[in-house]
């Protein structure tokens, strides 16, 4: 037998995580505030697939956090459309939508006045959940972000990375099948910021929701993202492609400038020493230099840099696999050795 | 001997003997005439003054909380409520007393009083509810709305939550106000604190009265206020956690 019948889109979730995700796509999308000449976005278009990470990353006035925004319909679109599991948001109640849609921005915006449970379980009391089942999804996600001695304390008794993971669990409490994220780290110290993001990729992992994730962090959006939107001024898509793609081939000099001079480096560090075809051992003065192969190519470089430009001998555990040269680093863009991502051993590490 | 024999000089005692030595002596402070008049004169002035309070208080509330949401929501309420609670506020009591008994319909009554111990309330209570309301950080309002939380649910779960230490501390002062100026309403509504230290003023050398009960008053003030702020802690926890 069917459930109440809820106003809900998708189907109603069991309340554990990584249920489901939905495609998202935005079509020729348009938007000119009401005092303003110029549109902040113009005729943009992207499709993100179910369970994928999409980064909206540009300089300030590029229109990534309109664009995000207009999403979940907290501002009006101009023209164009976006649609969410094939469905037009401008065909949904805005406030069922939202509901439904995972939300974290910058400043995160905790209620000062709830506690951390009540906090977490905002949404599921809005879509009407009984209290058993609240009860159990707000353990099931202090449990998730690791933090299940919280629960009854107040927001200005949490650290900022808490508050920050706390948000994150918020806006996964409805388990909505799309996560908007405005800047989540963007306040946090750099330290915390790496671990943030550390984690947020093996939840992301575990979880395979389809993420919109803005940053003006070429970095960050490097690190977390399968795919890159890169926004240029006055919200034109400059270029759209997986951090690989992007670093390897700039589609133009905006690109090239915006994603640094040390791209190719970057593009190093997008990769661990098991995906490149190793030197033979035979022969090569190693001394007693060692890296793992979990290493990634940027940071080997750098060791054989420091190392005075000597080669370094690769091991898998106790097992010596192979040997790294600086010759080797040279070839390594040039021959294309490098093939795609491996997002997923990264965030398996 | 001769002050007496030309007219009772001193209120509410009768008779004579060793009872009133206090009084007969002029003293300032007479403890006697306190416990003999405490349930005729006294209680009965502090439970009308109490009244009188809350009644000014409770309607104030409503009217200053209304406007503060009227104003929070359509900006340009606030200046002209602000214009007339402010002129309200600056009309000192006694010509305010006086001017409203003139009004057809009032007269000497407690819904004289009441009116002017109200509009005494307006300006301090508006002012704190809206000043709270707008004090809601922006990024929590914005959280709440990309939730999915609709703007009637914002108000009460969110924004009124959160203004309730502001909109508390207006609630205190005006109390404290109105404990204050309910005294001279005696003069239009003879009840209250207010009537005894009004026969103590009119009369040349008995003080008791006015020393008693302005001491009442203060002290009335005092436990209202401290009620209140129990009231606040025990409604907003989360405002004393350590941060």
């Amino acid at each position: 037998m069917a459930q109440t019948e809820g106003p809900s889109a998708y189907p109603q979730a069991p309340p554990s995580a990584g249920s489901q995700a939905a495609t998202l796509e935005l079509r020729d999308v348009t938007k000119v505030y009401p005092d303003q000449e110029q549109p902040a976005l113009s005729h943009l278009n992207l499709k993100v697939d179910a369970g994928q990470v999409c980064v909206l990353v540009g300089p300030s006035g590029s229109g990534k956090t309109t664009a995000m925004r207009l999403i979940n319909r907290m501002i009006p679109l101009s023209g164009g459309d976006i649609l969410i599991g094939g469905r037009s948001v401008l065909k949904r109640d805005p406030v069922e939508l939202r509901r439904e849609t995972g939300y974290v921005i910058q400043q995160i915006g905790l209620f000062p006045h709830l506690n951390v449970n009540e906090n977490i379980a905002t949404v599921p009391r809005l879509l009407g959940w009984d209290r058993s089942r609240i009860a159990a999804r707000v353990r099931e996600l202090l449990e998730l972000i690791g933090l299940q001695e919280i629960g009854k304390r107040y927001p200005a008794q949490l650290s900022g990375g808490q508050r920050q993971r706390v948000g994150v669990a918020r806006a996964l409490a409805g388990d909505p099948p799309l996560l908007l994220m405005d800047e989540p780290f963007g306040a946090i110290d750099p330290i915390n910021r790496n671990r943030l993001q550390d984690e947020f990729m093996r939840l992301q992992h575990r979880l395979r929701k389809t993420v919109v994730f803005v940053t003006h962090d070429i970095d960050e959006g490097i690190k977390l993202g399968d795919r890159i939107a890169i926004l240029r001024e006055r919200g034109t898509l400059a270029q759209y492609d997986t951090p690989a793609e992007i670093l390897t081939e700039p589609a133009d000099e905006f690109v090239a400038q915006f994603v640094g001079t040390d791209r190719a480096l970057k593009r190093l560090g997008l990769e661990t020493l098991a995906g490149v075809k190793l030197v033979e051992l035979n022969g090569i003065d190693v001394g007693d230099r060692r890296v793992p192969i979990t290493t990634t190519v940027r940071d080997a470089l750098s060791q054989v840099l420091a190392a005075g430009g000597a080669a370094l001998a690769v091991v898998d555990g106790e097992e010596t696999v192979g040997a790294v040269t600086l010759e080797l680093f040279g070839g390594l863009l040039r021959d294309g050795t490098l093939n795609g991502t491996q997002s997923e051993e990264r965030a398996a590490r | 001997m001769i002050v007496f024999a030309n007219g009772p000089v001193i209120p509410n005692f009768g008779g004579g003997g060793s009872t009133f030595a206090c009084e007969r002596a002029n003293r300032l402070f007479c403890p006697n005439w306190v416990s003999q008049n405490w349930s005729s004169v006294l209680w009965p002035a502090l439970r009308q003054h109490i009244v009188l309070t809350v009644i000014a208080v409770v309607i104030g509330f409503a009217i200053s909380t209304a406007l503060a949401l009227l104003a929070y929501r359509r900006g340009w309420v606030e200046r002209p409520v602000v214009i007339v609670t402010s002129i309200l506020y600056t009309i000192p009591s006694l010509a305010l007393f006086e001017l409203l008994v003139g009004v057809p319909g009032l007269g000497l009554s407690r819904t004289t009083a009441e009116v002017a111990l109200v509009s005494y309330t307006l300006l301090i209570m508006f002012r704190n509810t809206l000043t709270g309301l707008r004090e809601v950080p922006a990024e929590v309002r914005d959280a709440a709305a990309g939730m999915g939380m609709g703007s009637m649910r914002t108000l009460l779960r969110v924004d009124l939550p959160l203004a309730l230490p502001a909109i508390i501390a207006g609630v205190r002062i005006a109390t404290v106000t109105v404990i204050s100026l309910a005294t001279v309403a005696a003069l239009i509504d003879d009840e209250g604190l207010g009537a005894p230290i009004l026969q103590a003023i009119s009369n040349e050398v008995f003080k008791t009265e006015l020393i008693v009960a302005g001491g009442m008053a203060i002290a009335l003030a005092l436990l209202a206020d401290g009620l209140l702020v129990l009231l606040q802690r025990a409604l907003t926890p989360w405002a004393r956690v350590h941060q």
